[in-house]
């Protein structure tokens, strides 16, 4: 009751519907080229326009090439699924930021960046890491197809409104321990479906002092935990990241925007379904040793007992024992980037361990940047001069090596180091072996050639 | 896909494993359609197949098992939320999937496309994996209508939740779009009230 959660959602309650769902006003929905097509072959099969197409902004993002975006992709399935996205909006007069357009990227690193995501808005997109946009203090969240359609047909979706949760992270983050390690800490207590059928606030010191980019990050990360979604209430952080971005409220609606914004909290009298509380203390950087991101640990420790057949068959996928040490494996792949660590501070990090090092002769290093954004801001702080001297190179925007749908793949048996969201089994490429963290470690793993706690670098 | 639902008896699939993800029901790379034909043949693609396209040891391979129902242990569908994954599974031919936890897109995804997630107990879904490993052609009835599902094997039987809206949508083959696109004058309503 009277938590920030329920005061944005029930703002946006349409209609509750007689024994059944919500109806939810829907303020923003971005669509990819993935899970739209279908959804916009619906509007056409029943005749139906665009209820209000100056909400709904489209961007591929998933089968982009991260290189040569210039010229057209070479495999003609995903070239299909990019034309048809462009297609659609063209037909239903929404939005496009096309490929090799400026403004084009990761859609959950545009989205904020250009001040589309916005303190109170309810966004939707078809994609489990809308998540994401949570951090702007907007109860943000994935959807299906279907409700793809729903929202392009009338703005509104049918959902019952998800129980409270309240996670709060109370204390100072160590040396070395970022926001990506905060959110794989918080999986490996309450497992991966440990928030299912929970909104969750994240709250305390921790989270508070977190960079916008950091805040993304841990928001971004709320679906693994099973949460439809994660926010942050708005603050100072929040207000200084949206100013003067592209889309956001300029002048005298600035003002109006932020005030209004400012009351954007949870009630001191909130009471939430479920508290979680973690002490920052507690936390090392960690890393991923299963097939789920909750199967992870800190870094100093060993890799645990399987507690069942799944967890036994993470073990043999991964090519791991229980009791071993995740440090001194040998690293095959890097991967920098995705809509959880794509953006420009992710870069920094990774570049306050490379520099002045080498990258290790055996590890193949992708670093892609969230959006061609970021990708300016990296060439602009000479972060790209600083990795091209330490043998890296930095590839063109895209989801890349997260989900392994453009060429970016990672053969089979290989181990990555990766900053993505999920290792389940072939995420990367079928028979990829997957170990989610930071981009820290993950910056620690290419200049070793082996994981590497990245605080012996700092 | 649209089709009405009330009373299914079949035989299950068992697949008695946690927190199946939904790049397992449909790997990323079957994701370039931009239509929703063809998925079912894809279905757990890289647990079925291996690389050379030859079958591996898997309950789908596995002619001792069929039917309409598929049987999964909990957390089922967690991860990415593509529909695809609902595609694939009503592509392939199931109409149900028991299991004892879903992950709550993929539920809501299943539901969208004439899926029914039924939600059991563990103590439930022990005894149904249970019957079904002393017998394939162990029989399993859920009845919409009740809201029941029975282990014929045993003849435990347990109530499953359902909201009355989304029950009357699937037995009358109905969707949201149809029930949104009629109440658009209350959507203009919100929004003059929010302008």
């Amino acid at each position: 009751m009277n938590t920030l959660f329920d005061k944005i959602w029930d703002k946006h309650v349409v209609q509750i519907v007689e024994d059944g769902p919500t109806q939810l006003y829907i303020d923003r929905l971005y669509c990819h080229e993935v899970t739209s097509p279908q959804a916009f072959a619906g509007m056409r099969a029943r005749g139906l326009k665009c209820l209000r197409p100056q909400q709904i902004f489209c961007m591929p993002d998933h089968n982009t090439p991260t290189h040569d975006q210039d010229k057209p992709i070479a495999d003609p399935v995903s070239r299909r699924q990019v034309d048809t996205l462009a297609q659609n909006a063209r037909d239903f007069g929404l939005t496009h930021f096309g490929m090799f357009d400026r403004n084009n990227g990761v859609i959950h690193v545009v989205g904020p960046e250009q001040g589309l995501s916005l303190p109170g808005m309810t966004i939707v997109c078809g994609d489990s890491h809308t998540s994401t946009h949570g951090a702007m203090g907007a109860v943000a969240f994935g959807i299906g197809t279907s409700e793809v359609e729903m929202v392009l047909a009338s703005q509104c979706i049918l959902q019952a409104k998800p129980r409270s949760m309240r996670i709060t992270v109370n204390g100072t983050l160590n040396r070395g321990v970022t926001a990506k390690d905060v959110a794989l800490y918080i999986m490996s207590k309450i497992t991966t479906s440990g928030a299912t059928g929970y909104f969750v606030e994240y709250a305390g010191e921790a989270v508070r002092n977190l960079s916008m980019e950091g805040r993304l990050t841990l928001c971004n990360l709320s679906i693994e935990m099973g949460a439809r979604g994660g926010f942050i209430a708005p603050d100072e952080v929040t207000f200084e990241y949206i100013k003067g971005r592209p889309y956001a409220p300029k002048g005298e609606a600035w003002e109006k925007a932020v005030a209004e914004w400012s009351t954007l909290k949870s009630g001191e009298d909130a009471v939430f379904d479920r508290e979680e509380t973690f002490d920052a203390a507690d936390i090392e950087p960690m890393i991923t040793y299963g097939t789920n991101p909750g199967m992870g640990i800190g870094i100093s420790q060993t890799i645990p007992e399987p507690a069942s057949a799944s967890d036994e068959k993470a073990l043999e996928y991964m090519q791991f024992q229980a009791g071993e040490q995740m440090t001194g494996k040998t690293v095959d792949y890097v991967f920098l980037g995705a809509c959880t660590n794509g953006r420009i501070e992710d870069f920094r990090a990774f570049a306050s361990i490379a520099r002045g090092r080498k990258k290790a002769d055996g590890v193949t290093a992708w670093l892609v940047p969230g959006s061609w954004k970021v990708l300016e801001q990296i060439r602009e702080e000479g972060i790209d001069k600083e990795l091209e001297a330490a043998g890296f190179e930095i590839r063109q925007p895209g989801c890349s090596a997260c989900l392994a749908m453009n060429d970016d793949k990672i053969p089979a048996g290989k181990l990555s180091v990766s900053t993505s969201n999920r290792n389940f089994e072939g995420r990367q490429g079928p028979g990829a072996r997957t170990c989610l963290a930071s981009p820290l470690m993950a910056a620690a793993a290419a200049v070793t050639g082996v994981i590497t706690d990245p605080r012996d670098l700092l | 896909m649209k089709q009405k639902f009330d009373i299914i008896k079949s035989t299950c699939v068992p697949l008695p494993l946690e927190n199946v993800d939904t790049d397992q029901i449909i790997p990323a790379r079957f994701l370039k359609a931009t239509d929703k034909e063809g998925f079912g043949d894809n279905l757990f693609r890289d647990w079925r197949y291996n690389a050379d396209g030859t079958k591996r040891d898997f309950v789908l391979n596995d002619p001792t098992y069929s039917g309409e129902i598929l049987v999964a242990g909990k957390n089922f569908g967690c991860g990415s939320s593509r529909e695809h994954a609902a595609w694939a599974i009503a592509g392939y031919g199931f109409r149900v999937v028991v299991s004892s936890f879903f992950a709550d897109i993929h539920k809501q995804n299943e539901l969208n496309n004439f899926v029914l997630p039924v939600v059991v107990s563990e103590d439930f879904l022990t005894e149904l994996f249970g019957s079904i490993q002393a017998d394939p052609k162990t029989l399993v009835t859920v009845n919409v209508p009740e809201q029941t599902v029975t282990n014929e094997a045993t003849g435990q039987s347990e109530h499953f939740d359902i909201n009355g809206y989304k029950k009357y949508c699937l037995m009358n083959a109905l969707d949201d779009i149809d029930f949104l696109l009629e109440n658009q004058a209350k959507i203009e309503e919100w929004e003059k009230k929010n302008a």
